[in-house]
């Protein structure tokens, strides 16, 4: 029995079609005047500026919230100030908690994507184009609305407060399962896929021979978009969870309370942000890329 | 046959069932069926979490959240927010969008610029933006001090606190969308723009006569997703208050559908109430839904 070696595959496999943008004939590409650039660079500083007012903030000591004209510069109590929250409260247990349920969701949510998407895009079964519809369907619908039976139902489990509750919803989702069809579909010739067959592979080592390696681009994107949103889930997390915080909910209890102590509380939403921000940083393009292919939805 | 010849066969009519089904188990299991049983929780007087401690009572709870004024309360809000967000965001998009449709120095930098409010989580958009609306030392009253307007106490108006919330939400979506409408942009065949030019069209005329037209389908799709999220929205109105009351300010002045089910869901411990107001807040973005999509058709047939 033959089987695909990595290279091959990644040499006959094409590269699905780029973006319009790279074609010549299409698009708008008139040179900048200095005003598109000082719009930009205006709009550029108003998306920057209120994560800057929170480094400003959480580097100061408590006055500079009251201070009038506000003090715009970052002082030097960034150290002490993140000492308080993590000695205030359990801010590095919910950043742990944090990491646990992103990172089991995404390994998750990318795995069942991709082997889901593969049947769909490449395999010839009865039902094939009903069932993907109906996951199609599915990702419209507001689960936000289905949170008391969830409860209710994590309630029967014996897991409020405990991160299953958060993660085993999040194990697979159906904009994952869509995403990667779509991929696969544009992605993997099926000769190569006939090939396979010919040299007697089992489906099982078609995905992981061939599949899997032509996946990976995609797999990254989808990965990352899985990660920020796990990470940034608020809403269920709180419903759910108490003494277990995940970091958002953590984040939101800070400022909970009759006087909110700002300079705590949004050290606690840099500290909350910085991992997503250290992700953007790196691989911000990517991202930007995945949007505009038009799929993904946030 | 064989037996290993079977054995492919096997394999190939049945592992691609193997495949899907974890998802549909999954997505079944914590995804689809909380949301069929909330239409049963709904019509049960449910107080309780232990399941035996339930009586149906059919219609009651949506009796009652028809005559209930903070239902319609948090309607309002709910709508009101959405158009105030909504509106000016896909506009703000549409123009961002066009400024990014340049070719340009450093392209990613400002993609990835006004991109960043997204990823940012949404409680810590709201967080910073509830310290920045602070009625006596907040950035936003000390800009509009030294323009000389008054402070404004964001908090407690409906048009104030509605204002802000929308801002919050503008502020997270805007760059999102302007991404979407440059990645349609960009797909526009660049002769019509060479002739446009050619009659002589100025760059404004070209952006409403063939960019915005260009763009209408995508625009549609932005507009359903933002409806789908805007008409759920319960993270900012919840911790705009600060205090972490589910009650969307002292007067419900800033109290959504969301946070009403919330509030009668998690506070109040009514179950069967709170999936009455869940079950008719689907039906609310269903219809809204349904009026885009009529929408879409027939912009579609005109052209």
């Amino acid at each position: 029995m033959t089987v695909l070696d990595e290279k091959t595959t990644a040499r006959v496999a094409p590269q699905p079609p780029r973006r319009p943008a790279r074609h010549r004939g299409f698009g708008h590409p008139r040179r900048a005047s200095v005003w598109t650039y000082a719009g930009l660079l205006a709009i550029l500083a108003g998306s920057v500026f209120p994560l800057y007012w929170s480094l400003v903030v959480s580097s100061q000591t408590s006055d500079a919230v009251t201070a009038v004209p506000p003090v715009l510069i970052p002082g030097g109590h960034l150290f002490d100030n993140i000492a308080r929250v993590f000695a205030t409260t359990a801010f590095a247990k919910a950043l742990l908690n944090s990491f646990i349920v992103s990172g089991s969701i995404t390994i998750s949510v990318v795995f069942f994507s991709t082997l889901a998407g593969f049947a769909f895009a490449k395999l010839r079964f009865r039902g094939r184009k009903g069932l993907l519809a109906l996951a199609v369907a599915t990702s419209m619908v507001p689960h936000q609305l289905g949170i008391i039976p969830l409860y209710l139902l994590m309630a029967r489990l014996g897991w409020t407060d405990q991160l299953a509750a958060v993660i085993v919803p999040g194990l697979v989702t159906a904009f994952g399962v869509f995403f990667m069809t779509q991929y696969l579909g544009r992605a993997i010739p099926d000769e190569l896929l006939e090939a396979g067959r010919i040299d007697g592979c089992s489906t099982f080592k078609l995905y992981w021979h061939v599949v899997l390696p032509i996946a990976r681009p995609a797999a990254a994107v989808l990965g990352l978009f899985t990660f920020m949103q796990a990470w940034n889930d608020f809403f269920w997390p709180l419903v759910v969870l108490q003494e277990n915080a995940t970091v958002q909910v953590a984040l939101s209890s800070l400022a909970a309370g009759y006087t909110t102590d700002y300079t705590l509380t949004l050290t606690g939403t840099l500290l909350a942000t910085l991992p997503i921000l250290v992700i953007f940083m790196v691989l911000g393009r990517q991202i930007v890329g995945g949007i505009m292919q038009g799929a993904i939805k946030g | 046959m064989s037996s290993s010849a079977r054995l492919a066969r096997l394999d190939h009519k049945g592992s691609p069932y193997l495949y899907i089904l974890p998802f549909f188990l999954l997505f079944g299991a914590f995804g689809l069926f909380p949301l069929v049983y909330t239409g049963y929780v709904s019509f049960n007087d449910w107080d309780l979490i232990d399941a035996g401690a339930h009586q149906w009572i059919g219609l009651g709870n949506y009796r009652e959240l028809l005559t209930d004024a903070y239902f319609w309360n948090a309607l309002g809000n709910t709508l009101s927010i959405w158009v105030l967000s909504t509106v000016p965001q896909l506009l703000a998009a549409l123009w961002i969008a066009h400024l990014l449709n340049h070719r340009l120095r450093t392209r990613t930098a400002f993609r990835m610029g006004v991109l960043l409010p997204n990823i940012t989580s949404i409680v810590a958009v709201t967080l910073v933006f509830a310290q920045m609306f602070g009625r006596d030392f907040g950035m936003v009253n000390w800009l509009l001090g030294v323009v000389g307007i008054g402070p404004v106490d964001w908090q407690a108006d409906t048009w104030s606190s509605h204002l802000a919330i929308a801002i919050i939400v503008m502020w997270r979506w805007t760059g999102y969308n302007a991404l979407i409408y440059l990645a349609s942009m960009q797909a526009i065949p660049h002769d019509l723009y060479e002739a446009a030019d050619l009659d002589g069209a100025s760059q404004t005329q070209q952006f409403w006569r063939i960019t915005v037209p260009m763009l209408r389908p995508t625009i549609i799709f932005t507009t359903v997703i933002s409806t789908i999220g805007g008409l759920q929205i319960i993270a900012e109105p919840l911790l705009f208050a600060g205090s972490g009351t589910p009650t969307g300010g002292s007067d419900r002045q800033f109290q959504t559908i969301a946070l009403f089910m919330y509030e009668q869901g998690f506070r109040e411990f009514r179950f069967g109430y709170a999936s009455a107001i869940a079950w008719t807040l689907c039906l609310v973005i269903a219809l809204f839904a349904i009026v885009n999509l009529l929408l879409t058709r027939r912009i579609a047939d005109e052209e």
